[in-house]
């Protein structure tokens, strides 16, 4: 049996009709399904045939929940410290490495992109083992170096924060890296040149024709940053044992969500809550665009 | 003027310094997983906790395989990263290559909106997608894995850019004239001179599989099903952690991305950050 010829008309349809199916199906239906769930309620034993819509209580709900709150202030705080340090280390480092490495160059960039393509389980196990009260080889390095008493990382409230930070900012610093050694390529060599014949240092030059070059790879970094940041789920959900932590210190709203949904068998808040949060990626998003556009282009 | 000269010359140097200094912390922590996976319990929760290899590998891996069915995690990890790859790769060529060379209704509002989607945050799905596949009896199953997951916008995105600027449209057209099918020219045209970008979105969607753990924990509910990630994470207990055999199930799970990785940084680098810099 001969299939008949496909004419050129059609064949566009065909050829995206897989991917199409796919992305309605697991893409945007999940997207609508859930904005439907935020305004149901339902008891789970007894199935979805008892859902009730309930306006806006999910909202309500969830905007009067203080372990809510205090997951959005975790959040913006992890978003920030493990944020604003990638960029400030990542810019340097990415000159430096443009400047001054030529054959070693590839090794050392992928040094420090390693960690982003490793499984977040892997890493959050390994440091999890490093960052070990008693034992653990971050305690004795500062107990060797300083002299320092053992910190309690993962287990005391004010401590958990910042140790995830450092995972973080460890994880994503050589994705900015490579953002950055990116954009450094694309300045014309000639302005160095120029500015050399002028008289101007190293230093001068990085502030005065680097840095300003670099602005929009920055818009564009520091973008991905807060959308990232904002949705921090792997790493604090396995260092704290899928619970958030003591005192819910480590818990990021993606995590509450979480448990909202499969702890507390709460979907329809868990929905609602998904929303809020996207209302403040967006906003975020919409900020730092605002902060960072070059004036008169284009992002 | 004689500072200006001095930090000229000591740039060079300052940044071998710090360069290097920060790879070394960038790679410790892979280290000391590798290290700890030849080490048992005891010898870990030492002081000072040990800094060479030592020689109980085989001893965790025994911990490990009695404690969770390790291989079939592994093989589930393994199946579920093939299929996905393999899938990914060809509804995203056949979808790059419709955005590329072809017109019709729809197109440009069509990618866009598809390229939208790129920054959609992962969490809003993980509630509906749970629901979707209870309903759809998929709880349990890799299909629940490696199906959603070939809807890949990113590849749509690849693959288009790359059909764009490797496929010469004089030689599609060419082939039409010869009396080449539609899908003859896909599939003997089209898809070869594709290759390159294949093994780019083929090894980040491998890699994206075989590290995916949000997927997993949403749709796989028993143990024997767990791909490897959710499987070291069961391990993890606040009383009793086998630290030895976890730090060996991580470094089997890290040893073939390390491996992959090392042979095509390049290209995976170039891959992974393409829409950051085009």
């Amino acid at each position: 049996m001969k299939l008949p010829r496909l004419s050129p008309a059609w064949t566009p349809y065909v050829l995206l009709s897989p991917f199409v199916v796919l992305f309605l199906v697991f893409g945007m239906f999940p997207l609508a399904f859930s904005l439907y769930l935020a305004f149901q309620t339902w008891e789970p034993t007894s199935g979805l045939g008892t859902m009730q819509f309930v306006g806006f209580e999910n909202f309500v709900f969830s905007l009067q929940d203080e372990w809510f709150w205090k997951s959005l202030k975790n959040t913006a705080w992890l978003a920030v410290a493990s944020g604003v340090p990638q960029h400030l280390v990542a810019i340097p480092l990415a000159v430096f490495i443009h400047t001054s490495f030529k054959r070693l160059r590839n090794g050392v960039v992928g040094a420090y992109f390693l960690p982003y393509i490793t499984s977040t389980v892997a890493i959050a196990i390994m440091f999890s083992s490093l960052f070990s009260t008693d034992y653990g080889v971050v305690n004795t390095m500062l107990a060797k170096l300083f002299g320092n008493e053992p910190i309690d990382w993962l287990g005391a409230p004010e401590n958990i924060k910042p140790a995830i930070a450092m995972i973080v900012f460890w994880r994503y610093l050589g994705f900015n890296v490579v953002l950055y050694l990116a954009a450094l390529q694309t300045i014309p060599k000639d302005l160095y040149e120029a500015a050399t014949m002028d008289g101007a240092g190293r230093l001068q030059q990085f502030f005065h024709i680097t840095l300003p070059s670099l602005k929009p790879m920055m818009f564009f970094g520091v973008t991905l940053s807060v959308i990232g940041g904002l949705q921090l789920f792997e790493e604090p959900f396995i260092l704290t044992g899928g619970r958030g932590g003591s005192d819910q210190s480590g818990m990021t709203t993606a995590i509450y969500l979480y448990r909202m949904a499969f702890d507390f068998n709460d979907f329809g808040a868990a929905s609602a809550m998904s929303w809020l949060l996207f209302i403040v990626v967006v906003v975020l998003t919409l900020l730092t665009n605002r902060a960072f556009k070059p004036k008169g282009a284009g992002g | 003027m004689t500072t200006r000269v001095n930090t000229d010359r000591l740039a060079p140097w300052a940044a071998y310094v710090v360069v290097g200094i920060g790879s070394l912390v960038m790679l410790a922590p892979f280290y000391f997983m590798f290290v700890f996976a030849t080490q048992s319990r005891t010898e870990i929760f030492s002081l000072p906790p040990p800094m060479w290899f030592g020689d109980d590998f085989l001893g965790n891996l025994k911990i490990l395989t009695d404690r969770i069915p390790f291989w079939r995690n592994l093989g589930w990890s393994l199946y579920v990263a093939v299929l996905s790859t393999a899938l990914t790769l060809l509804f995203c060529s056949m979808g790059g290559y419709a955005f590329a060379c072809f017109e019709f209704r729809f197109k440009n509002a069509l990618f866009a909106f598809v390229m939208a989607t790129l920054l959609l945050p992962s969490f809003m799905n993980m509630i509906p997608t749970f629901m979707i596949m209870d309903v759809l009896g998929w709880i349990d199953q890799p299909r629940a894995l490696y199906i959603p997951g070939a809807a890949s916008a990113f590849g749509i995105f690849l693959m288009r850019q790359f059909v764009q600027t490797s496929v010469p449209k004089d030689l599609i057209e060419a082939a039409r004239m010869d009396g080449c099918g539609e899908i003859g020219i896909y599939w003997r045209i089209v898809l070869p001179l594709l290759k390159p970008a294949l093994g780019t979105l083929g090894l980040i969607t491998f890699i994206a599989s075989w590290n995916n753990f949000i997927g997993p924990l949403i749709v796989m509910r028993s143990p024997d099903m767990y791909t490897l990630p959710l499987a070291l994470r069961s391990l993890q207990s606040p009383v009793d952690t086998e630290w030895g055999a976890l730090m060996t199930g991580s470094a089997i799970a890290t040893i073939p991305l390390v491996i992959l990785f090392v042979l095509s940084s390049r290209q995976l680098i170039a891959g992974l950050t393409a829409g950051a810099v085009k």
